[in-house]
């Protein structure tokens, strides 16, 4: 078994790095949302929220990289994973409940698809480092 | 808005991200150069944030003020991570991390423009 460690070393770096945007950009747009016009589209804002509280747990726990941070890790950005597909083709399917846009929506597409192709990286990045 | 300021420090912002990516590809650590240009970007944003709120109060443009501040705000606080991500790790690494906190700066100014615009 490898160090746990190796999880935020080399090209994890980055990876945290990226993750670390992220956590700050969907904590900022959540509260701002939240706080200034909650009742517009009070599920596409909680979802903004979850996705936040998601992206921070992943974050911390990589950049964390023990033995339990990444079992953290690996379930956050599995939640991750289900949640930008799911909230992705949801807000395809039923545009009228997200009249203004999360980071999951459209996979992402507000984000240059970076949501979509994250959790991807970070579920092959842990597994390298396994 | 988008004062000569912000084309200085998007700008220095996109120089930094390049020489960290060649310091990456050359397998070095960040070094002084790349974290003064990075210090001096801190202190546009800075500057940026003053100005900004200025403006924003003596416009008569429809500028959603809570995001408006929110990205100037937000933007102070990711190169000085960045710069503290990039230097506890001793590989090439932490200058490709350097690099994507300041890539993530023009990006940032990109959406302060829009808000600016609409």
């Amino acid at each position: 078994m490898t160090d746990p460690a190796a999880t935020k070393h080399g090209p994890g770096r980055i990876l945290i790095a990226v993750y670390g945007v992220f956590a700050l950009a969907a904590t900022a747009r959540a509260g701002v949302q939240i706080a200034t016009k909650f009742g517009d589209a009070p599920i596409a804002y909680l979802l903004s929220a979850v996705a936040a509280v998601i992206y921070c747990a992943a974050t911390f726990a990589l950049a964390k990289a023990t033995v339990v941070s990444r079992k953290v890790a690996t379930v956050a950005i599995a939640i991750e994973l289900a949640g930008v597909i799911g909230i992705g083709a949801f807000s395809y399917a039923v545009p009228d409940d997200f009249p203004d846009a999360t980071v999951w929506s459209h996979f992402g597409q507000g984000y240059g698809f970076v949501p979509l192709v994250l959790p991807v990286l970070g579920l092959l990045w842990l597994r390298r480092t396994r | 808005m988008f004062a000569p300021l912000t084309w200085f420090l998007v700008a220095l912002a996109l120089l930094a991200m390049v020489y960290a990516v060649v310091l990456a590809a050359r397998d070095k650590r960040i070094d002084w150069p790349v974290l003064g240009a990075v210090g001096v970007v801190e202190v546009a944003l800075l500057a940026q944030l003053v100005v900004g709120i200025v403006q924003l109060s003596g416009t008569e443009r429809d500028v959603s003020g809570p995001f408006f501040v929110g990205y100037l705000v937000g933007s102070l606080i990711i190169l000085p991570i960045g710069a503290f991500w990039a230097l506890a790790e001793s590989s090439r690494w932490g200058a490709g991390a350097l690099a994507v906190a300041c890539l993530v700066i023009p990006i940032l100014e990109l959406r302060l423009h829009d808000l600016w615009a609409v």
